[in-house]
């Protein structure tokens, strides 16, 4: 088959439950061009080299060809995933200020407790049951409760931005064709998510708390501070990717773990094996597929041809990590590999901003789950997917199960 | 428990300093500083740290190699070419050794293997002790290595060799022992350069930093919280050090005897960044002077006498002339060993007197002077972290594999240094140059990347806290691609074109031993070694 249609099979939902052998026929050809302009790539090495590449734009405005509607904003305006150095350095740096090291560095562990409570309120909520959706009664409700805890959105408002949330991650994706009606769909979603986050901002600023909007909008160092569309902006792509992404790491999780009952046994005797559980996933079932929005500025020769610049690349994150030149035994899940190097975050300057919340997250739900259901059993196998190819995890996931145990004192 | 980061790999990304903050913390945007002996308490952090790490440079417990992304061919009988059985002696037991033995037990190599060490401690991590260490952020004893537990090997700690054989086949001890061997390799290292006046070096308050004891000895004399600090020598080291005295709080002078710091490794026009970066952060920077004396009062120093006629009053200095190979041991072995290193090929096999490559006799680390492809086949010897790592296992590879298996030591040099918040990474060889350019990031802000270049090719690369890009630059050296750089690319603000570069004249280590030819047929010419008075 040619690889544009390989691709295109690949957007088609029919392959949401297993896209991997089509990855695998996309690898044949590492780079190719799609006949609507677009460049694929699909292994390993390749994709290592252009996420440090600096002839590498994430800014859609350097497209040699826009479509029409194109407003090269990503996510409710322009923050660090749309934006090249030194813009985006600045503004992630005047994020992670507030998040991480070298100014933070005890944000993400100071959050564990709460998490590891929400997470056990959440499974006690099981209790009584012997069936359950863990999409939505565990997977996406402890996300976008960190999230918001982090964020400083009072939780009442969530189901408000729910809703404005799904409707920008299902528009994005690869593809020019139908790109500037995905866009229009985005832009009214992201108008009312920016005029709700406007609002909270200034509260914040007026009332400040210990939270991450509170020092988005009070902060003023020798870079200056952010400007309240910059605010916006970054407070709507962390709400939105921090919502979106963790779910699927969760269900994918216990998808593939209750495919692996030998682990389900082990996770419960070696506590430790979580921690090295949740990067194999990361590798095995990533939570996103594709980086869809990257842009070449120069030509780029690159494994026997020639990416011409001005022209969209697509880096398949998930193909990369099951590339056999890379890792040996690809289509096994193996939590015992050991530097194990994978592209579940992706890499160089976009890296995920939030990869250790997400691991944290990760690796304290799958653990209780493992812990606390009695028998756990899949109802369907595959299960319903959610459409997008880029954000990939399951709309629901059925399971059964006998009981649910106590939480660990 | 043990960690070490394997920092030639590392890119700054934070994750462990996320995951386990009490253990590693980011000082800037990438400088990450840990404490490689943490609490056993700190285990579930640390390996879930380990586990984060997008380029796995976590290092935990063992002395871990990461495994090739490629399985290696091995052609032939299926034997794959290893030698099995025999008596393997490494002389040399700190990193290149250390990580020597590992590989070749990896590699199937069953016989009999022997460590030979000068220092009586276990093999620990020299990073750390001009940085964390000397800020007591970590006790001195934290920097031990992690254990070589996994590699059965007889240790012979605290009886250095004296003495090589050829002929016999045999390294002599300084208790008289004599080990045989059938191969060897010879990873003796460097020591730090002393004061070259031995009485003004004997002064109590006079240091060196190379060895744990160093480290040790200097951490105390900070603490006691001296009026100033003496930096003698402004090369990387140095450097460190006087950040590592800022950190402290501590008045510190540095003097450079060339045009600013990091000159003999970086060139002029960055070594004046460094230099301003110093000055920032409240060092003294006296450059284009010397120390010509050190004074004393009752044993103790007191100051210093510069070559301007200035004088510098210092209760504590440190001398930073960077180090002298340890190849004292092989006079008369007929290797081509001198101030130099030991020679050897690509393959590290060394070389001797004549030139020529001997089968047995293997050279790694600090100590090795091999030919670089890359670099037009000059013979180098690189007193870097990653060298030491990458040259062992190459080394260790060879010395089982038949010729047909071999591998070159083709990695490019790569080197980091972390000072005053900064992290300076380097990728090639910057002396190697006519010309650099800014292409990434703004100097004004102290991030950015600068590129080497010389007769219209790309030689290297400089990252100041833009260490994530230093790969691309890597690959654009190996592709000998044209300098300057005409592609568009992220960050671009250059502000000025390609500048002379301001490398120091390349310096021979020459003094000390004169190579003499003799005799006329080629049967009968011959090269041999004249040593002068050290």
């Amino acid at each position: 088959m040619a690889p544009d249609d390989v691709f295109r099979q690949i957007l088609d939902p029919a392959a949401r439950a297993d896209p991997y052998p089509l990855y695998a026929e996309l690898r044949e050809t590492p780079v190719f061009r799609r006949e609507d302009g677009t460049w694929v790539v699909s292994t390993y090495r390749e994709i290592v080299e252009l996420l440090h590449d600096p002839r590498i734009s994430s800014d859609r405005r350097n497209l040699a060809h826009r479509p029409e509607g194109d407003m090269g904003e990503g996510m409710g305006g322009v923050s660090f995933i749309t934006t090249d150095p030194p813009e985006h350095d600045r503004l992630r740096r005047l994020t992670v200020r507030h998040f991480g090291p070298p100014h933070s560095p005890g944000v993400v562990e100071a959050l564990r407790p709460e998490m590891l409570a929400i997470t056990t309120e959440l499974v006690d909520g099981l209790a009584g049951k012997t069936r359950a959706d863990l999409v939505d009664e565990v997977a996406y409700p402890l996300p976008v409760t960190v999230i918001c805890r982090l964020l400083g959105v009072p939780r009442e408002d969530e189901p408000r931005f729910h809703a404005w949330a799904d409707a920008v991650v299902e528009s994005l994706g690869p593809g020019e064709e139908d790109r500037a009606e995905r866009e229009q769909a985005r832009a009214e979603a992201v108008s009312k998510l920016q005029t709700y986050l406007a609002d909270l901002a200034v509260a914040r600023r007026d009332a400040p708390g210990d939270d991450l909007l509170s020092g988005l909008v009070t902060y003023e160092g020798p870079e200056g501070r952010m400007s309240p569309v910059e605010v916006i902006a970054t407070s709507a792509l962390l709400l939105i990717a921090g919502h979106e992404t963790t779910v699927n790491l969760i269900t994918n999780g216990m998808l593939t773990l209750l495919r692996h009952p030998e682990l389900l046994k082990r996770l419960r005797a070696e506590p430790d094996l979580i921690v090295t559980t949740v990067e194999e996933l990361l590798r095995y079932e990533p939570p996103v597929h594709f980086l869809s929005s990257r842009v070449a500025l120069a030509d780029i020769p690159i494994a026997g041809t020639t990416i011409p610049a001005g022209a969209p690349v697509v880096l398949v994150l998930a193909s990369g990590s099951r590339d056999p030149a890379h890792v040996s035994h690809p289509d096994t899940f193996d939590p015992d590999r050991r530097y194990s190097e994978h592209l579940g975050f992706g890499g160089g300057i976009h890296y995920c901003f939030g990869a250790a919340l997400a691991r944290l997250e990760g690796q304290i739900v799958l653990q209780q789950l493992v812990n606390r259901l009695v028998n756990p059993r899949l109802v369907e196998d595959p299960p319903p997917y959610r459409p997008s190819a880029t954000l990939r995890g399951p709309r629901h996931l059925l399971v059964d199960f006998d009981a649910v145990n106590p939480a660990a004192p | 428990m043990r960690v070490v980061i394997d920092l030639t790999r590392c890119q700054g990304y934070g994750q462990c300093a996320y995951l386990a903050p009490e253990v590693f913390t980011m000082h800037g945007d990438e400088a990450v500083a840990y404490d490689p002996e943490p609490d056993d308490a700190q285990r579930e952090h640390v390996l879930r740290a380990a586990a984060a790490c997008p380029v796995q440079a976590l290092h935990v417990d063992r002395n871990t190699m990461r495994h090739w992304t490629a399985p290696v061919r091995r052609l032939g009988d299926g034997s794959g070419g290893i030698v099995r059985d025999g008596h393997i002696v490494i002389v040399g037991g700190s990193l290149a050794g250390g990580r020597a033995a590992g590989v070749l037990r990896r590699e199937g190599f069953t016989g009999r293997l022997t460590v030979i060490g000068e220092e009586t401690h276990e093999p620990y991590d020299r990073p750390p002790l001009s940085k964390q260490i000397l800020t007591r952020r970590v006790p001195a004893e934290h920097a031990r290595l992690p254990r070589l537990r996994e590699v059965e090997a007889e240790w012979v700690p605290g009886n250095p060799a004296t003495g090589l054989d050829l002929a016999a086949k045999s390294v002599r001890l300084a208790d008289g022992r004599e080990v045989t061997f059938d191969r060897v390799l010879i990873a003796t290292g460097t020591r730090a350069r002393p004061w070259p006046h031995e009485a003004e070096a004997a002064l109590e308050g006079v240091h060196v930093l190379r060895t744990l004891e160093d480290a040790t000895g200097l951490r105390e004399a900070l603490a006691a919280g001296p009026d100033r600090v003496l930096v003698i020598g402004g090369g990387f080291t140095g450097s460190e050090v006087a950040s590592a005295c800022r950190e402290l709080g501590l008045p510190v002078t540095l003097v450079e005897r060339g045009p600013a710091p990091l000159v003999g490794a970086l060139g002029g026009v960055i070594g004046r960044i460094a230099g301003d970066i110093q000055r920032e952060h409240g060092v003294d920077l006296r450059c284009g002077v010397t120390v010509t004396s050190l004074e004393g009062d009752a044993g103790r120093l007191r100051r210093a006498r510069l070559s301007d006629g200035s004088t510098v009053e210092a209760q504590v200095a440190v001398v930073a002339l960077g180090a002298v190979r340890n190849v004292e041991w092989l006079r008369g072995s007929g290797l081509a060993a001198g101030p130099w290193g030991v020679a050897c090929d690509a393959g590290c096999r060394a070389v001797d007197v004549n030139g020529l490559v001997t089968d047995d006799v293997f050279v790694a680390g600090d100590i090795a002077r091999f030919p670089h492809p890359v670099f037009h086949y000059q013979f180098m010897a690189l007193e870097h972290w990653g060298n030491a790592v990458a040259q062992a296992e190459v080394a260790a590879h060879n010395m089982v594999s038949d010729q047909a298996h071999r591998w070159p030591h083709l990695s490019l040099p790569v080197f980091w240094s972390s000072q005053f918040g900064v992290n300076i990474k380097s990728v090639g060889v910057p002396t190697l140059a006519d010309q650099l350019v800014v292409t990434q990031g703004s100097v004004a802000e102290r991030r950015f990347v600068a590129v080497y270049g010389y007769k219209g090719r790309i030689t290297a690369a400089v990252t100041f806290d833009q260490a994530i890009w230093l790969e691309f630059y890597q690959r654009l050296i190996e592709r000998a691609a044209p300098f300057p750089p005409d592609f568009r690319h992220v960050d671009m603000r250059r502000d000025s074109g390609p500048v002379p570069a301001e490398v120091p004249e390349r310096a021979l280590a020459g003094e000390g031993a004169t190579v003499v030819v003799t005799g006329h047929d080629p049967a009968e010419r011959s090269a041999s070694l004249l040593y002068g008075e050290p």
